[in-house]
């Protein structure tokens, strides 16, 4: 399997990106602060606005590196696409796959499926890890109704309705994701997603760690020839990555929501990070994200098996298999698209 | 039969095609490529084989670097190596030189002889294009090997030659069906730059819908 390599997180706002032979090198009032080959990184994440040389994107996109831009708020700003890799034929029957209902909703389906049933999982894991301290009963009522919720997905004739079972199904795991929350209740309460501005601690974490998801997996599909803009479920929108999007569903609950909820329970995180605006936005302060990032990288090489390939992966990994498997199933290899599903 | 210039497929695609067909459909007709140590070294052993652009004279020998060759008939194009124009009565006229000559491709290889015919099927192609370009007939080339650093003589003889002809014929359809066949699983798959992509794998395991509804009705 292709190797997970390292993502460069740099969190100072007020530093500059360039380039100096096969390295990155940082910078600050044309002070080198450090340089590090780029044979071993994957992507480079910068937060602030001051930016990065020509030189560096077009190193970056050369070698499939992923290069991103956010607001030193952790909001999206850009990314930098290079020349297109892969096949035009490949993308072509991705863009009709996208424009045909029944087609798109065969994947869209699947997609839906493996989000759902990883929705179940994250519930069913914690009546296992904590039976004497959630509310066991609760948590497999909401279980049984996404396993039925299942059942309808796969008997659903329209994307319409498919977005329908999907939103109802979301209802009622966020419904219940406050019970399994078991430490430091007093600063972490969720009582629903909300994201324009999040207005919780929870929600700004959540905000956070799935705009990082959301990148990955965008550049998972570019390494595999596939265009992250154009999606089965999510509706085009000019700069959306809308498949990525898609993708992410799988791995939201698994990937994201298992993470932030870790980082909570292990108190790997302190409540007096997060700080309230006038009008209830929550922000998070630097110290507090840079330590999100490292938990996040760290989470990233652990290891699991991939329950379609039967073969050890890391979390990391996951969106590219994802994606390679979404593409050779376009190609025509698959039967249908398999989703992650997580046990 | 002849193909036009715009049906013309890379040359040096047979050697990926004799490895595995599926291989090659990966790289020549879904793009996709991954550059590895193995692609990475071999580019830097044919830079420094094209490294003199033109010809030099050693002797009796003219020693032509990176020359172009196509095949109308085979419907291929791509560069060779090395050829070697060794001056001989029973050869033929190159513009601008004195005497005839007998060219002899040689095409450099990082690694060693393999025990297959990959090397050879590529040699032969690129010396049945100089036959065709040059109205000429070449009875053997030569395979230089980096890590050995010895070239190893090819005779082109006629199993060789139809084996080059029906394979580029494969090829075609395969291409103009845009088809990426599915091959079974080997152990050529270990040495395989492209496995990630490939996923050899996808061919062992079970249908998805048997994988859904199997993880689905364990619950």
């Amino acid at each position: 399997m292709k190797k997970l390599l390292n993502t460069l997180y740099v969190t100072s706002p007020d530093t500059y990106l360039s380039l100096d032979g096969e390295n990155v090198v940082i910078l600050r009032d044309e002070e080198r602060l450090m340089r590090m080959p780029l044979h071993n990184l994957e992507s480079i994440v910068s937060f602030g606005y001051t930016g990065a040389s020509p030189a560096l994107m077009a190193a970056c996109s050369e070698r499939n590196i992923a290069l991103t831009f956010m607001s030193q708020n952790g909001n999206f700003m850009a990314r930098v696409v290079g020349e297109v890799h892969g096949n035009v034929i490949l993308r072509k029957t991705q863009y009709r796959i996208s424009e045909n209902e029944t087609d798109s909703l065969q994947i869209a389906k699947n997609i839906v499926i493996g989000k759902v049933y990883n929705s179940r999982s994250v519930l069913e894991r914690a009546t296992r890890d904590y039976p004497q301290r959630v509310d066991i009963e609760k948590l497999k009522k909401t279980s049984k109704i996404l396993l039925n919720a299942i059942e309808l997905i796969k008997e659903c004739k329209s994307k319409e309705e498919l977005r329908g079972l999907e939103g109802a199904a979301a209802n009622r795991y966020f419904g219940v994701l406050d019970d399994l929350i078991l430490q430091q209740k007093d600063s972490f309460q969720f009582s629903g997603r909300n994201k324009r501005p999040p207005m919780d601690n929870i929600n700004s974490m959540l905000s956070f760690v799935y705009t990082l998801l959301a990148h990955n997996v965008a550049s998972a599909l570019e390494t595999v020839g596939l265009d992250p803009y154009v999606g089965f479920m999510h509706t085009d929108r000019p700069g959306r990555i809308s498949l990525a999007l898609d993708l992410m569903e799988e791995l939201r609950a698994v990937y994201a929501d298992r993470f932030v909820l870790s980082m909570i329970n292990k108190r790997e995180i302190n409540p007096k990070g997060f700080t309230q605006k006038e009008d209830g936005a929550i922000i998070m302060d630097d110290d507090t994200r840079k330590c999100v990032l490292k938990a996040w990288q760290s989470r990233k090489q652990e290891v699991i098996t991939h329950p379609f390939l039967n073969e050890k992966v890391e979390w990391g990994m996951v969106p590219f298999v994802q994606a390679m498997l979404l593409a050779r199933y376009i190609r025509g290899d698959l039967d249908e698209y398999p989703p992650f599903l997580w046990k | 039969m002849e193909y036009n210039e715009e049906e013309y497929l890379m040359l040096s695609g047979i050697q990926h095609f004799a490895f595995c067909r599926r291989q090659w459909a990966l790289i020549h007709i879904e793009q996709q490529w991954q550059e590895n140590v193995r692609t990475v070294e071999g580019n830097i052993l044919h830079e420094s084989a094209h490294k003199d652009d033109f010809n030099e004279k050693r002797g009796k020998v003219i020693i032509s670097r990176g020359m172009p060759v196509y095949s109308r008939i085979l419907g291929i194009n791509g560069v060779c190596d090395v050829v070697e124009f060794h001056e001989n009565k029973n050869g033929v006229s190159i513009h601008g030189r004195e005497g005839t000559y007998l060219p002899i491709p040689v095409e450099y290889k990082h690694g060693k002889p393999k025990e297959d015919d990959m090397d050879a099927l590529q040699l032969c192609a690129q010396a049945m294009c100089i036959e065709e370009m040059m109205l000429c007939h070449i009875d053997v080339g030569y395979l230089y090997y980096g890590e050995t650093r010895h070239r190893q003589k090819i005779e082109f003889n006629e199993e060789l030659r139809n084996k080059v002809v029906r394979l580029f014929q494969e090829m075609h359809e395969l291409y103009h069906k845009q088809y990426t066949p599915k091959v079974k699983p080997s152990k050529a798959c270990k040495a395989c730059s492209l496995t990630d992509l490939c996923v050899p794998k996808l061919y062992k395991t079970l249908t998805v819908k048997e994988y859904i509804d199997g993880i689905i009705k364990e619950e």
